[in-house]
């Protein structure tokens, strides 16, 4: 019963990681970027939903409102700080994430304090009982609102004009523009798209959880990245596959082995998983020119 | 027994058989030229040789030693080198450092002697210097010594690339598309280099081109592939007559 | 290059032995107070660990994003040899010298076992591995009860202070500078420019990034180990992922492949900090910002590939800067042409 419990368990917060981890793998399959300013993304989401919710908004204009926030905060830290960096070495580009990352950070620090706020329950948490087991309501929501995100998402990417051009692009910036597609709106699309997810992860975090504070994006942001990862970054089927699989390891050390071990876990089973396949799940081996 | 000695050399990359049956043998001091259209499987040829894939089938003597399974470290070590098509130098270092680096197997001094500065290190670098400036000057590329590689011409650039090969004192040297985005000047010139440095240096060249105008008039002999197969194999002139080749440049 | 000129090496001791003694002065008049002194000693553990990371990041060219991790390797391991050596007694120098070099190796060991598989795989997927090494380190000293766990260890002796750590920041930046000019670190050089091109002229490049690995975490162990010195109390939380970052950051910043660069680098990001404690609450907020408007504006950092040269710099000036330019923009100014 216990495992099955924690099977549940693991499917919440896995389809969290699964969400965020998506932001992380589009972004990287269109500019080759690990963008560390990801998870302090999910963060802001978050306190944009504490806002709205606060101000005693109804449940879909708090999603809405974060997302949106989200989507135009993502756009704008591209601009400002990624754009002018793409021819840049790679590693400055990664420096400025991370200089991005901390800048958001520590910007919430001094907007909300370090204090972690309440978030307000806009959803009665009830719990539902099937035989013995009981799941939360927030649990159920959790994993249907993600699994509909993917969906939409993965609808967008394979069905949609814009969806095929970010596939484009990510496959071959120069080719897609020689075809006429607008790289740079492409560019700012995947990041809208990939901060609204990132913002919808930090409001299911905060609603599992209840609390934000400004540290709150920073672990699930890596572990989100370590899912991406796993699952063969720059493939959002394996974003997904990764972030459920980071979700049942995770629960599982903390219940069966022990919660101080379970993130050196998580981080073995990432390695163990590149030492044997180095681009990951579904990655596909590139073999280099020569 | 010839210096490099290929039989049956065959690759399949997935379903796709990219060299079939390959083979050759090359004796000491040849200069000998393979040619063949786009595609047909040259560059593939040249990866075996020096390393970079392991062959499927067949085998591949250098001076009596097998080279299959080898690394392109070791390769290098047992005496071939190469160049590359799209010319791979290591741009932000000096044309002196680029030679230095191919000098490396030749020096003998140990990492403690390197950081303590021992009198190996002084003598074996002065040395490497030495011999690194008088290669550099049988280029005429003194001068570009402290240039960095990103900045040369890039003929100059291809001459480099071959002087930092011939660094590492091969016995024979593999040179793939050595004239691609040259001009007609500059394509001669290379070609007299080329037929030079193998005088100069006593060893065998393996060429690899595409444009068949080029290696007739300084190989001996030519192999020509098409679609992973030998399709000719002879004297330059009895190769400009060939039906086969034609077909293959030309089309049917 | 003048590099096996001997003259050159006799000028920079010079040079740094009149530094030393300048800096000592002022500390004993007080002009540098406790305070200050304090941050100096901090800026040369920064040296000795972003140098040793430069070797790996601007030399090898992996991107590595665990070096907190050997820090933390080297300072518990010299720490707990440190606590044992008290009861024997020694001279300073070689209580101090023995520990650092055991948590050097320590670590060294380590980086060498993580380096040979890591090091096959490239780019991010190398970072992201590093980064899952530092995590898992922390989190196994964290949980380990001879190293105090989350309570952290006490009671190491404080026996470094501003003169030993001055000297052997200096001695690991001397080893650092004979390594890259030297044929091994040529080699190391090689594989960041060009890795099929450096097995092609007859470079193990297996071996020589193992090396460069190694030698990388060996000297971020001996850096961890002086903190650990100075600090005489080690807590898991210290070495976390932002102190990996903050590491990078002091790489980036001074330029890749630029030792003198980590210097002024270290310097200027160690005191930073400091200097803006007056503004607690924006201070990292300011750090941030400055780092992401020094990357849109000098990606390659202050000073690319350059190395500072006094030698140079007294002979001709005119031609150093030059060559400075030259190097720092990645452009050649009498070569012409792209």
């Amino acid at each position: 019963m216990i495992f099955i419990q924690q099977m549940i368990n693991g499917l919440q917060i896995g389809s969290i990681y699964a969400v965020i981890a998506l932001g992380y793998t589009m972004v990287y399959g269109i500019i080759k970027l690990i963008n560390f300013a990801h998870g302090e993304v999910m963060m802001m989401g978050a306190y944009f939903a504490f806002l709205a919710a606060s101000a005693g908004m109804p449940v879909w204009a708090v999603f809405l409102i974060s997302m949106v926030g989200s989507a135009l905060l993502g756009m704008a830290i591209e601009r400002v700080a990624y754009k002018p960096l793409r021819e840049a070495p790679r590693i400055s580009a990664l420096i400025t994430a991370i200089g991005m990352s901390l800048f958001l950070q520590n910007l919430a620090l001094v907007i909300f304090k370090a204090d972690p706020k309440v978030m307000p329950r806009i959803i009665p948490t009830t719990p539902i009982n099937i035989g013995s087991i009981q799941i939360s309501n927030i649990t159920i929501i959790t994993f249907t609102v993600s699994v509909v995100f993917m969906i939409l998402l993965t609808f967008f990417i394979s069905k949609t004009k814009p969806g095929k051009a970010m596939r484009a692009v990510s496959e071959d910036k120069e080719a897609a523009t020689l075809m006429g597609i607008n790289a740079n709106s492409t560019i700012t699309l995947t990041f809208a798209i990939g901060s609204a997810l990132a913002a919808l992860g930090g409001i299911l975090y905060a609603l599992a959880y209840t609390q934000v504070a400004p540290t709150l994006g920073v672990l699930p942001g890596l572990k989100a990245f370590v899912a991406a990862v796993l699952g063969g970054i720059g493939i959002i089927p394996g974003a997904m596959i990764g972030g459920f699989i980071l979700g049942f390891v995770e629960t599982f050390a903390k219940a069966y082995i022990s919660g101080r071990w379970a993130d050196a876990i998580v981080f073995g089973i990432l390695i163990l998983v590149l030492s044997v396949k180095p681009t990951g799940i579904l990655g596909k081996n590139v073999r280099e020119k020569v | 027994m010839a210096l490099l000695e290929v039989n049956g050399l065959t690759i399949k990359f997935g379903g796709l058989t990219a060299v079939d049956g390959f083979n050759i043998n090359i004796e000491q001091n040849e200069l000998v030229g393979l040619i063949g259209p786009n595609g047909a499987g040259k560059t593939t040829v040249f990866n075996m040789l020096t390393g970079v894939y392991l062959p499927t089938e067949g085998t591949i003597n250098l001076d009596g030693k097998s080279v299959v399974g080898k690394k392109p470290y070791d390769i290098v070590e047992m005496g071939a080198a190469r160049t590359f098509q799209n010319i791979r130098l290591f741009k932000e270092l000096t044309v002196e450092d680029n030679v230095k680096i191919a000098y490396h197997n030749q020096m003998n001094y140990n990492l403690m002697q390197g950081l303590f500065r021992l009198p190996a290190f002084w003598k074996e670098e002065s040395v490497a210097k030495e011999n690194a400036m008088d290669l550099l000057d049988i280029f005429d590329m003194k001068m570009y010594a402290n240039t960095l590689a990103k900045n040369l011409p890039y003929g100059k650039q291809r001459k480099l690339e071959i002087a930092r090969a011939l660094a590492t004192k091969p016995k024979i040297l593999m040179l793939d598309e050595p004239a691609a985005g040259m001009n007609p000047y500059e394509t001669k010139e290379l070609m007299e280099t080329i037929h030079f440095i193998r005088d100069k240096f006593g060893i065998a060249i393996l060429l690899i081109e595409h444009d068949m105008s080029l290696v007739m008039g300084i190989c001996e002999k030519i192999t020509v592939i098409d679609y992973g197969k030998i399709i000719a194999r002879g004297v330059p002139e009895e190769i400009k007559s060939d039906p086969n080749v034609i077909k293959a440049y030309l089309g049917e | 290059m003048d590099f096996n000129n001997k003259k050159n090496y006799l000028f920079n001791l010079g040079a740094v032995i009149i530094f030393f003694v300048i800096l000592k002065l002022l500390m004993n008049g007080n002009v540098i107070n406790r305070y200050y002194q304090g941050i100096i000693v901090f800026i040369c553990i920064n040296i000795i660990v972003a140098g040793s990371l430069n070797l790996t990041l601007g030399f090898l060219g992996q991107l590595a994003l665990g070096h907190a991790g050997f820090m933390a390797v080297g300072a518990y391991s010299s720490a707990l040899l440190s606590i044992y050596l008290r009861s024997l007694e020694l001279p300073v120098i070689m209580h101090l010298g023995t520990a650092l070099l055991f948590g050097g190796l320590i670590s060294g060991i380590i980086g060498y076992l993580i380096g040979l598989p890591a090091l096959r795989l490239r780019g991010d997927y190398l970072a992201i591995i590093t980064l899952g090494f530092g995590e898992i380190i922390r989190v196994v000293i964290n949980n380990l009860k001879f190293t105090g766990g989350a309570q952290g260890l006490s009671g190491i002796p404080k026996i470094a202070n501003f003169t030993n750590a001055y000297w052997i920041a200096v001695v690991v930046l001397a080893f650092l500078y004979a390594l890259i000019r030297s044929r091994h670190g040529r080699a190391i050089i090689s594989i960041r420019e060009d890795e099929i091109a450096a097995e092609a002229v007859g470079i193990d490049t297996v071996k020589y990034k193992a090396l460069g690995f190694t030698i990388s975490a060996f000297f971020a162990g001996i850096g961890g180990g002086l903190f650990a010195h100075y600090m005489a109390y080690l807590d898991p939380s210290i070495f976390n992922f932002m102190k990996s970052v903050e590491i990078v950051v002091i790489v980036v910043l001074g330029g890749m492949g630029s030792l003198t660069g980590t210097i002024l680098a270290s310097a200027v990001l160690t005191s930073l900090p400091e200097l803006l404690r007056n503004f607690s609450e924006y201070r990292l907020l300011i750090y941030s910002f400055v780092l992401v408007v020094m990357m849109i504006f000098r990606p390659q950092g202050i000073f690319g590939t350059a190395e500072f040269s006094l030698k140079n710099l007294m002979s001709s000036p005119k031609g150093f800067m030059k060559k400075m330019k030259r190097d720092a923009s990645g452009d050649d100014l009498n070569g012409g042409g792209k």
